[in-house]
């Protein structure tokens, strides 16, 4: 049995929530640049330049990149030889995202009801996803969801029989729909399967994927780039004043579903692609 | 690169596509503030701040590190604000600065209003703080990082999307 204290958790979420927000994973700021290489447009090398300068003053000063650092999701992996000694697991990583946006000084942007809107001032509760395993590993992977994209994810019930089409036909008018609201280049997570609630569980898992990384399978793999060479003909551009990047990457998540579904969502990343873990 | 001095009497010169540096004094408000100006224009007619002549900021700041004079400040998107925007724009509004699409309703109102709509590039928020020389609240302190503030810019970047006459950038 591996024992683990509920304060090493704190700790730990609080520094992922403030490096995610501040400091963009190295390959994002790698696509930012290779987009620069192939843009023409003079206003959408100017928004690249942007974001290039803007992940390095987060990086310097430990400023947010974004005013919104998101509604915080947590995808955790635990082994059943995992023991948390102190507080339940699911309390140790709120008390984290609690002093994370304190300390950091990132934008508490969560409200505790959808309808009376009162700001409950430390960015809590989180949005926490668990997967048992077994042994002794514990994951800890936060992704701090800005909502502007956010407002323009989608979830579709296709049909079982609508196949490949469907997929980009729902994708394209998604895509379509978020424009330049989302910000983009997007970074864009799609759930296939399941049940309506998984996939768009899968739809955020697939943003906890490296940017430019490429799916383990060969038939997924051929779809995302398909799909992202789809989603680029749009082209919105860098933030949407036209240019051949509108999407960084396609990433797919897929599961088993009934013989009467097809469920599909998806989960529009802007180009602030927010990410960071830890195995304890 | 055209500058853009506040209080912004006349922008009908302006046309979609140009670049502009904003200079001088602007408001920044987001969605709660917006409801509440416009519901306090319902049981007063008039609002609680004049709009006459002035540019408002849709954003709604990270907080203020010790020593600096802002946080992460970059834009929220502007059709959150389409329902609210007509009234402010009656009301004197010339420019806003956000980013995203907006209603036919919007820029009809521009329109008759001859109003412009300047967009700025979304999730460079560390960036834009660096543009910012002072701040204050001026209104709804409750609403924390909603709040109604007033802050001065200096060379503040953006790109006119929608001009006075309705033209668009965006495709």
């Amino acid at each position: 049995m591996k024992i683990i204290k509920s304060t090493k958790i704190i700790k730990s979420v609080q520094d992922l929530c403030i490096q995610a927000c501040c400091v963009l994973p190295v390959d994002v700021v790698k696509s930012y640049e290779k987009a620069k290489n192939i843009e023409i447009n003079s206003i959408a090398i100017e928004v690249l330049d942007q974001l290039i300068d803007n992940a390095s003053l987060g990086k310097k000063e430990m400023i947010p990149v974004c005013q919104d650092t998101g509604m915080v999701i947590v995808f955790v992996t635990m082994g059943n030889q995992v023991q948390i000694q102190g507080m339940s697991i699911t309390d140790a990583i709120n008390h984290g995202v609690a002093k994370g946006y304190e300390k950091g000084f990132l934008r508490k942007s969560v409200v505790k009801d959808p309808l009376i809107r009162e700001n409950t001032n430390d960015n809590t509760p989180a949005i926490i996803y668990y997967n048992m395993v077994l042994g002794d590993v514990l994951t800890i992977d936060v992704l701090p969801k800005g909502f502007g994209s956010e407002n323009m994810s989608a979830i579709k019930m296709l049909k079982p029989t609508e196949g490949i089409q469907a997929v980009k036909d729902f994708l394209i008018n998604t895509v379509k729909m978020a424009g330049p609201n989302a910000c983009p280049p997007f970074f864009i997570g799609i759930g296939l399967g399941g049940t309506m609630d998984k996939a768009a569980v899968l739809s955020k898992k697939a943003l906890l994927r490296k940017a430019n990384s490429i799916h383990e399978n060969k038939f997924y793999q051929k779809l995302e780039s398909d799909l992202l060479e789809e989603v680029n003909k749009i082209s919105f551009g860098p933030a949407g004043f036209k240019g051949k990047t509108t999407a960084f990457n396609v990433f797919i998540e897929a599961y088993p579903t009934h013989i009467a579904g097809f469920p599909m969502a998806i989960t529009i990343g802007c180009h602030s692609y927010r990410h960071k873990g830890i195995t304890l | 690169m055209i500058k853009l001095l506040s209080p912004f009497s006349d922008v009908s010169n302006l046309s979609s596509g140009d670049k502009v540096l904003v200079s001088g004094k602007i408001l920044v408000g987001r969605d709660q503030a917006h409801l509440r100006m416009y519901n306090y224009f319902q049981t007063h007619n008039k609002l609680p701040v004049s709009v006459k002549d002035a540019a408002i900021y849709y954003a709604g700041p990270s907080p203020t590190k010790p020593d600096e004079i802002i946080g992460s400040i970059g834009p929220t998107t502007s059709s959150r604000m389409d329902k609210f925007t007509p009234l402010l724009l009656e009301q004197g509004l010339k420019v806003m600065i956000g980013k995203g699409k907006r209603s036919q309703t919007v820029i009809d109102s521009m329109i008759a209003n001859k109003a412009i709509y300047i967009g700025v590039t979304g999730g460079v928020g560390a960036l834009i703080s660096k543009k910012i020389i002072s701040k204050k609240i001026i209104l709804y302190k409750d609403l924390q990082a909603e709040a109604l503030l007033e802050i001065v810019v200096e060379d503040f970047p953006g790109i006119v999307i929608i001009d006075a006459k309705g033209n668009n950038l965006y495709i």
